[in-house]
């Protein structure tokens, strides 16, 4: 088990090194969000709507797409530099590839939500201080599951034509899910409500995260190995 | 046929099928240590398949590996400790440098000291002045030498290689050749895949021809390569 | 013909027979539904669509998606092709159930509610279940090797089949937030016999219809693959 970890972490590690060295997918990510934030603002009337009614659905739908955005890096990293027999020759076991995978692109979700919370709290004008580490917490328990799935499909699509088209067709229905537990639970949140009354939805997204975190580790090997 | 010391890798029965395609269909070899296999064959005849599947990355639909005596399967992942391989592909990272690309695989295989055994690897393939460089500013032959260096960084029994010689000139060849002939120990086998025998034939104790997933001959190698080479053509059109 | 092709033709023979029977039994079901079952009190006419509409549904949700899934994942065991070839043919035939579900809800939603769509929780989950399948046959099309092609569908299709109850409760949740729909659900018990009786007769002709269709794309797919081999060759 010790074992696993540590060769996820040496691959995470690789994964991490390369991606701040390019820097391309955290940042085309985060540039989108921004975008989809400013579109977002413009396409509304406030007059019409009430920002705090809108601003859970606009946060998690950016989140969304830019998550997507941000999880087709996962393979696509190998399959250019042609390396990835050489992970699957090394004497590493299926499931720490997957874990290794997995620890990046949740690091580089994170870090595209990270960015988009605070241009999110900007340009919608809101405050959320009361709210904001029930909001974190929704966040990690939310892209917890969503980037399991996008780990094992991103594996999938590396391999097919129009890789980078196909990973959102797959991997949108499966983010609906969280994406509506995490507004549920978005909802009375930045209304002020106490984090216990959001207990369930947190429990739901929880479940939905060990369902899938294990499905995933446990079909992995029938992605990549042939 | 065999020699008297015990193999060190034995394949038994190897058939791929990819749909109706028998890309390896009954494929039988046993080589000891200090042993060079030389597979050659016609395009499409199977070497690619066989040699992946003799490194572990395909799963035969039939027949068994075994590597010093162990099984290879897809979740006997130690058995790779003795398996490496020289692909068409570099297996190397363009962002990485070479000593990063180089430590990697040392704790990919759990090597104690893995900037060690990175700087002695690259040493010993004369890149240590290239060592902080990235891959893509290396020439096609030091490439495949930063690739060697990646192949050999954990000491493998067995080294597969696959048409090593393609895109090296005559010197670079040379070099390859020479560096080979030093790693054919009393401990390491080697598979080589290649298109052209005269590329390998000194090396050689052993010599496959593949034709469509079988061998058309295998056996010790013969003496004389322009005997062979006719008898090569004639089995190779079969 | 040699052996081997004359056996696909007498798989897609005998799938021609079974759709062709299921057809006669929806039609046959339909003159039931129209000439000898009681209509319905509040909805009137348009009712009488729920007799196509809940045996799609039916067969969609509860035989053709789990068939896929678990043909997958039997493929992942076996590595028998005729697996795949089997799980690709009851996705077709489960994307077309769902159609036919998105199509006559609206249909008949639309002379009750007054409107086509109202976000309702079994036609939301088709929805999403239509979406699914259209990313496996999306995802089928766009790899070459037949073998990879059997590995990540069984994967998909095991991930989908596991998705779905987590959409049927994040859907139900999510409708709590919307009004309910002031009109009787087809599950509800107390169903008069003729009606239900005419029910049952419309999920067995559906599922002879599944049976048929999944049949005659299987005999296509195998008379297909074997043209394939024998041009290898």
């Amino acid at each position: 088990m010790g074992n696993l970890l540590r060769l996820a972490l040496v691959l995470a590690g690789k994964d991490l090194r390369l991606e701040l060295r390019t820097r391309t997918s955290i940042i085309s990510a985060a540039v989108f969000a921004a975008l989809v934030l400013i579109v977002f603002n413009f396409a509304r009337d406030p007059t019409a709507v009430a920002t705090l009614d809108l601003a859970p659905s606009v946060l998690w739908v950016t989140v969304a797409f830019a998550s997507v955005l941000a999880m087709n890096r996962g393979f696509l990293v190998e399959r250019e530099n042609a390396a990835f027999d050489g992970l699957l020759l090394a004497p590493v076991p299926r499931e720490a590839l997957f874990l290794g995978k997995y620890l990046a692109n949740f690091a580089f979700v994170m870090l595209v939500e990270g960015i988009a919370l605070p241009l999110f709290v900007l340009f919608f004008n809101l405050d959320l201080s009361h709210a904001l580490g029930g909001l974190v917490l929704t966040m990690l328990l939310a892209t917890m599951g969503f980037v399991a799935v996008g780990t094992i499909f991103s594996a999938m699509v590396v391999k097919t034509r129009f890789a980078e088209l196909m990973l959102p067709v797959l991997l949108l229905p499966f983010m609906v899910p969280p994406l509506i537990l995490a507004v549920k639970t978005t909802v009375p949140l930045f209304a002020g409500r106490p984090l216990s009354e959001v207990v369930d939805g947190l429990r739901f997204l929880a479940i939905y995260d060990i369902v899938f975190v294990t499905l995933a580790v446990l079909l992995f090997p029938a992605v990549v190995d042939e | 046929m065999l020699s008297a010391d015990p193999a060190l890798v034995i394949a038994t029965g190897l058939a791929r099928r990819y749909g109706a395609v028998r890309a390896l269909d009954g494929v039988d070899l046993a080589l000891a240590a200090g042993e060079v296999l030389l597979v050659l064959g016609p395009n499409g005849a199977g070497k690619s398949t066989l040699l992946r599947t003799l490194a572990g990355l395909l799963r035969p639909t039939a027949g068994t590996v075994t590597v010093g005596g162990r099984l290879l399967a897809s979740d006997a992942h130690d058995v790779r400790r003795a398996i490496g391989l020289l692909s068409h592909q570099s297996l190397l990272y363009d962002e990485l440098t070479l000593v990063e690309n180089l430590v990697f695989t040392a704790r990919l295989y759990g090597l104690p000291d893995p900037a060690a055994s990175a700087a002695t690897a690259l040493a010993e393939q004369g890149l240590a002045e290239r060592a902080h460089d990235r891959p893509r500013s290396l020439s096609r032959g030091m490439q495949q030498r930063a690739a060697i260096a990646r192949a050999l960084i954990h000491d493998p029994a067995l080294l597969l290689l696959d048409e090593p010689f393609t895109g090296l000139d005559a010197v670079a060849g040379d070099r390859l050749r020479a560096l080979l002939a030093m790693h054919v120990t009393g401990r390491r086998a080697m598979v080589i895949v290649t298109h052209h025998a005269s590329e390998a034939w000194d090396l050689a104790t052993r010599v496959g021809v593949m034709v469509r997933g079988r061998w058309a001959f295998e056996g010790p190698r013969p003496a004389g390569l322009d005997d062979f080479q006719q008898h090569y053509n004639e089995v190779a059109r079969g | 013909m040699t052996a081997a092709v004359s056996g696909a033709r007498s798989v897609i023979n005998r799938g021609l027979v079974l759709t062709t029977l299921g057809l006669l039994g929806v039609a046959g079901v339909m003159v039931l539904a129209l000439g000898f079952t009681p209509v319905e009190a509040t909805q009137g006419l348009a009712q009488k669509i729920f007799y196509v509409h809940v045996p799609a549904a039916f067969i969609a949700l509860w035989v053709a998606v789990p068939a896929t899934a678990f043909a997958g994942l039997l493929y992942l065991w076996l590595h028998d092709p005729r697996l795949d070839r089997f799980a690709a043919a009851s996705a077709e035939v489960s994307l077309v159930f769902c159609l036919v579900v998105l199509v006559t809800g609206p249909i008949w939603a639309r002379p009750i509610w007054g409107a086509w769509w109202t976000w309702d929780g079994r036609l939301t989950l088709t929805l999403f279940l239509f979406f699914l399948l259209l990313g496996y046959q999306t995802m089928r099309a766009a790899i070459r090797d037949p073998v990879e092609r059997a590995r990540f569908s069984a994967v998909l299709g095991a991930m989908g089949l596991v998705l779905v109850p987590f959409i049927h409760l994040s859907v139900y949740l999510w409708r709590g937030l919307h009004p309910k729909p002031i009109v009787l659900k087809p599950s509800d018990p107390s169903l008069p016999p003729e009606m239900l009786h005419t029910l049952l007769y419309g999920i067995g002709a559906a599922l002879l219809l599944y049976i048929g269709f999944v049949t005659l794309r299987y005999g296509i797919q195998l008379a297909h693959d074997q043209r394939e081999a024998a041009d290898a060759r």
